[in-house]
Order: C-alpha cells, then sequence, then structure tokens
C-alpha cells in the first residue's frame, strides 16, 4: 500500500478518541472496558504504520514485536478485568459504574 | 485518487462507523459485535501495512480469543442493558464535545507532520513475515517473551482467585 502514513496514523488518533468518548459517556463497564480495548487497539494501528514508515529497516520490526507484547498485555488485562467486574456484579448486582461508590466518602 | 487511497478510506470510514455504532449501540451484545468488526477491518489494514502476522495475531487473539470472553460475560450476566435514567445531566455532552476536540487536535497534529507525507518504500514479503518476527522475538526479545508468559499465569490465576473468593463469602 502506498498512501502516506499520516492517514493511518490520523485514523488511529480519531479511533482512539472514540475510545475516550466512550470511557466518558458510558455506564455499563463492559462497554467502557471495551472502549479501552478500542484505544489499545488504535495504539497497536499507529505502532505498525510507524514500522511501516521505516521499512525496511531490520529495526522496524520492533514495533511488530511490541505490538505482540501489548497484545499479550491485553489478553491478561481482560482476563483479570473481567472476573473484577463478575466479582462486582455478584456482590452488587449489577455493573453499572455509578452504583460502585461504596468508597465514596 | 489510486487504489490504493480509495482501500484505505474505505476501510477507515468502516472502521470508524463500527467505533461509532460500539459506543452508541444500547444493547452491549451489539457493541462487541461492532466491535469485532472494528478489529477485523484493523487486521485488514494491518495486512496493507506488511504486517501479515499481526493481522493473523490479531483476527486469533482479539477479534476471536478476546471478543469471545467478552460475549461470555455479558450472557452470563446477563447486562445487556443499560438504565438510561440517572447519571450526570451535562456529562454527554461534555464528554462528546472534549473528545471531538482531542480527535481534532490529534488529527491537526499528525497531519502536519512532514516525515510522515514521504513516500513510503517498497518492502520484500519477507518484512514482517511471522519467520521474520520470530528471528527478533527469540534473539533480542527472548527475556520479555519469557516475562510474558509469566504474565500470563499471573493473570490466569488472578482471575480464578479473584471470582472464587466471592463464591465462599456467599456461602
Amino acid at each position: 500500500m502506498n498512501i502516506p502514513p499520516a492517514y493511518v496514523l490520523t485514523l488511529s488518533g480519531i479511533l482512539f478518541a472514540l475510545g475516550v468518548i466512550g470511557v466518558l459517556i458510558r455506564r455499563n463497564a463492559i462497554v467502557i472496558f471495551m472502549s479501552i480495548e478500542l484505544m489499545l487497539n488504535s495504539a497497536n494501528l499507529a505502532l505498525i504504520a510507524s514500522a511501516r514508515m521505516l521499512g525496511p529497516a531490520q529495526e522496524a520490526l520492533r514495533g511488530h514485536v511490541f505490538v505482540f507484547f501489548v497484545i499479550a498485555v491485553a489478553a491478561a488485562e481482560v482476563a483479570v478485568g473481567l472476573a473484577l467486574i463478575v466479582a462486582i456484579f455478584r456482590s452488587k448486582e449489577s455493573i453499572d459504574v455509578d452504583e460502585v461508590s461504596s468508597l465514596r466518602g | 485518487m489510486t487504489i490504493d487511497l480509495v482501500l484505505f478510506l474505505g476501510l477507515a470510514l468502516i472502521s470508524v462507523a463500527a467505533a461509532i455504532a460500539m459506543i452508541a449501540s444500547r444493547n452491549a451484545v451489539y457493541s462487541a459485535l461492532f466491535l469485532v468488526l472494528n478489529f477485523l477491518t484493523v487486521a485488514t489494514l494491518y495486512l496493507l501495512l506488511n504486517a501479515a502476522f499481526i493481522a493473523v495475531v490479531q483476527i486469533t487473539i482479539y477479534a476471536g480469543a478476546i471478543m469471545v470472553l467478552f460475549l461470555f460475560v455479558i450472557m452470563l450476566l446477563g447486562t445487556e442493558r443499560e438504565s438510561i435514567d440517572g447519571g450526570i445531566r451535562w456529562q454527554m455532552p461534555a464528554a462528546i464535545v472534549l473528545g471531538l476536540g482531542l480527535a481534532g487536535e490529534l488529527a491537526f497534529i499528525l497531519l502536519r507532520n512532514d516525515s510522515a507525507h514521504k513516500p513510503l518504500a517498497d518492502l520484500s514479503a519477507e518484512f514482517g513475515s511471522p519467520a521474520s518476527i520470530g528471528r527478533v522475538l527469540f534473539s533480542e526479545y527472548l527475556v520479555p517473551f519469557e516475562v510474558t508468559s509469566v504474565l500470563l499465569l499471573v493473570a490466569m490465576i488472578g482471575a480464578i482467585v479473584i471470582t472464587r473468593m466471592h463464591r465462599r463469602e456467599d456461602r
């Protein structure tokens, strides 16, 4: 593909901002979590676009390796995060983040 | 307008539309399915950016494993619908204005970057193939790779412990 990488970087910026909006306006904890995944994914897209920009230098492959690690960390994060959401649901009978305010003074 | 640009704009449109539909749909199951669509379009973009291995990893781990886990939890808890009442009244307009401001600034900064507008060098099919990534991963990044396995083990144990503790308290 031969388009300026700036366009791909801009797309990743727009997807990141949409993830931020999702975190801010939704109150369902699972949808907030999915918006965080969207942000992680847009960061991955920026890394891949940068790697393509710096190719064919062999060092550019580090961007791909970094994305690989980000995906592994995201998988671990999803496992723990969804376990936390299930635990919150068991004690509160709801995953609305407005209801989880026991620590408020 | 080249065919590449048309292809990219189409994919970008689908991925942005899927992201908007994800944050706008009231039902969490639809949100999850729109997120899968977004992941698939991003995986196609990875293919266009000479990242074949990462594209396959994206489809199998993100669109496959992670989103199945999400759908599983949504259906297990039965909380796909969200209550509309309550909440802060000015929260949504403020969030949309601030988020669009962030998007605008990011787009402005990234489009103004001169070094990102240079034409791309042609790459061989070798770049980004599983073999080339494996060579970097198992030589330069061997220790982080092994640490990742420990991280996944810790996450697995953590998930089991967090969900089991509460079951004991219920009894």
